[in-house]
């Protein structure tokens, strides 16, 4: 097309309103939240400067590092079970078995259905006295009493796992299984006819082709996982004892349950600092793949 | 789990296409090439066995929690609070699903609440979405790629993050406790993985049709009113199903913190102070539950083709 800066200011106004827009809820927030993590903000109206204060603060607790460690370990967990899972469930899917349709679209309810809805479900399940995990295993005789799933640290850490694994499932099973099937069928065919195995055609062919894909997937997974609030928020509130308080649950109840706005900015920024690194590995990753993707 | 959502489908262009561009000589032989997949495709009755195991356990993870929340909303409260633990409902009944009304008066508005703002959300992110992927699409200007990258690093970034400058900016704009709390940062963090998929969508229109239209005097502005979007329709359609899906299921930290008032209350938080009380009436919670979740139940079960299209779009090969 003709007139090339023409062209580019049409470019520009088509984008302003996105533009601004994410500028505006998400970037302008961003840039306020560093600066409030310099001041003693709180509910009143002023505030003062208050430099490097907060974060002396949060690094002297002790606690904090203690959160870090544990939404590590919890985010560890959930990622790598969501992956296993994912990984299974594309496998199964994939085979051309009668049924097939009818059981990819029953693995996505979860990823679907209002998130708090099927937290809900899964509170009612870890219920002690009345619940179903508890009691389905009283009734084979696998405990001899009452579990109460969400009353001690150890089972709530685990409980708010499963649950989180549950939501991310079905996502990580679809998009395995989309580039699963993606890859060309001729080497299957090629490898069928050399006298491969299944077996052997699914670790030989499929996973070192999907390598690519799970690693994006690993990445993506991993970077929501850090960012969960949802569900141990509804579960547990960060209880007992803290035993569930990952770093957003920690950044919550400072900021808005005690209201100590420029503490919680500070809590924010490590999350933001940590999510970047995250994130400049998952960028850096998409250049490799569609770098080798074009030679 | 959100950004995860939203991230992985624009994730899926780029990585798949290494593998879409292999496909090509797979068009060979056809008659050959179907003989041999019916056979590759052939199990033994022990692999069969094997698989069906394998999914229904799969599947079981998936579903217990419906089911097992169906069945409780079918047993009345006296067996719900009895052990030892049973799992069908002897005597079950829909009792809940109309005592459900009168425990919770709100209810019906909460459903339209939350219907109402994902509709309004679905309605902004469109309205910003499709002039946006189309200057991705179309125009090359200088620093397109690392806005695009910009864009696709919000996703990164959950809500709960930006709780607080937030709920500071929602308060000076007096937005606090109105539908407007809810929508303006749910919209926001739906707006980047639509513009990427519409994107996609919109670069496998032939260009030539946008020159065709210049060279017969038509202005940027009409070519895209009358020759990209009436095309670029059953992606539109893709996107808002996306993002529709996306809001509803969302609804919770905002609505949690930037909104007090019962009547703006969407489900899942109206139902939550539900959940939070002393004696917990669980049946008629879960019924209540089903009635939220119906909807998109049928979503699914009508425009699952569509839901896999929309995350798989980037695998296309182009």
């Amino acid at each position: 097309m003709t007139g090339t800066r023409n062209a580019t200011l049409f470019a520009f106004a088509l984008l302003a309103p996105a533009l601004i827009y994410i500028l505006a809820i998400v970037a302008y927030p961003l840039v306020d939240t560093v600066i409030l993590s310099f001041t003693n903000a709180a509910l009143r109206p002023t505030y003062d400067w208050v430099g490097w204060a907060n974060y002396q603060k949060i690094f002297g607790a002790g606690n904090f590092t203690e959160v870090i460690l544990r939404t590590f370990i919890w985010t560890f967990f959930s990622v790598s079970l969501k992956m296993i899972l994912g990984t299974c469930g594309a496998i199964l899917l994939n085979a051309a078995v009668p049924g097939q349709a009818l059981f990819r679209i029953l693995t996505m309810p979860p990823w679907v259905v209002p998130m708090a809805i099927g937290i809900f479900m899964w509170g009612w399940m870890y219920n002690g006295q009345f619940g179903m995990i508890s009691g389905m295993l009283q009734n084979f005789g696998l405990v001899d009493r009452p579990v109460a799933w969400l009353a001690y640290g150890n089972t709530a850490f685990w409980a708010t796992i499963v649950t989180d694994v549950w939501i991310g499932v079905p996502l990580v099973t679809i998009y395995l299984l989309a580039a699963m099937q993606s890859i060309p069928k001729d080497l299957y065919e090629a490898a069928w006819t050399d006298g491969a195995g299944r077996f052997y055609r699914l670790r030989r062919i499929t996973l070192p082709l999907m390598v690519p894909a799970l690693m994006t997937m690993s990445l993506l997974s991993l970077i929501a996982t850090f960012n969960s609030f949802d569900i141990i928020w509804i579960l547990t509130q960060g209880g007992p004892s803290g035993s569930t308080t990952t770093m957003i649950i920690d950044t919550y109840k400072t900021a808005i349950g005690s209201r100590k706005y420029g503490e919680g900015a500070a809590r924010a920024v490590v999350i933001c600092i940590f999510v970047s690194i995250f994130c400049i590995v998952y960028f850096r990753a998409l250049r490799k793949l569609s770098g080798s993707a074009a030679k | 789990m959100t950004t995860d959502n939203a991230s992985a489908r624009l994730a899926t262009g780029a990585d798949l296409k290494s593998s879409a561009d292999a496909a090509a000589p797979a068009a060979t032989s056809k008659k050959r090439t179907r003989a041999t997949r019916a056979m590759i495709d052939r199990y033994h009755w022990l692999e069969l066995v094997g698989i069906y195991i394998g999914i229904a356990l799969f599947l079981f993870f998936i579903l217990a929690p419906f089911i097992e929340g169906f069945l409780v909303s079918l047993k009345p409260l006296g067996l719900l609070f009895s052990t030892p633990y049973s799992f069908w409902p002897k005597n079950g009944s829909f009792d809940a699903y109309f005592s459900m009304w009168q425990s919770v008066p709100m209810l019906g508005l909460y459903i339209f609440n939350s219907f109402f703002i994902s509709t309004i959300i679905t309605i902004v992110v469109i309205l910003v979405v499709v002039p946006a992927a189309y200057a991705f699409a179309r125009f090359p200007f200088a620093g397109a790629g690392m806005l695009l990258g910009g864009f696709l690093a919000v996703n990164m970034f959950s809500g709960a993050v930006l709780l607080i400058p937030l709920f500071r900016l929602m308060r000076t704009l007096g937005l606090l406790n109105t539908y407007w709390a809810m929508i303006v940062p749910g919209a926001a963090f739906l707006i980047p993985s639509s513009i990427w998929l519409l994107r996609t969508y919109l670069m496998r229109i032939p260009r030539e049709l946008d020159e065709a239209a210049w060279v017969d005097g038509a202005s940027r502005l009409y070519t895209l009113r009358r020759v990209i979007l009436p095309l670029a329709m059953p992606g539109i359609v893709v996107i808002s199903i996306m993002t529709f899906i996306g809001a509803y299921a969302q609804q919770f930290i905002f609505a949690l913190t930037f909104n007090s008032k019962s009547e703006f209350m969407p489900l899942p938080i109206g139902l939550f102070a539900f959940f939070g009380k002393q004696e917990v009436v669980w049946n008629e919670l879960m019924a209540a539950s089903f009635v939220g979740i119906l909807p998109v139940m049928i979503v699914i079960v009508f425009l699952q083709r569509y839901l896999v299209a929309g995350l798989t779009a980037g695998a296309v090969k182009q």
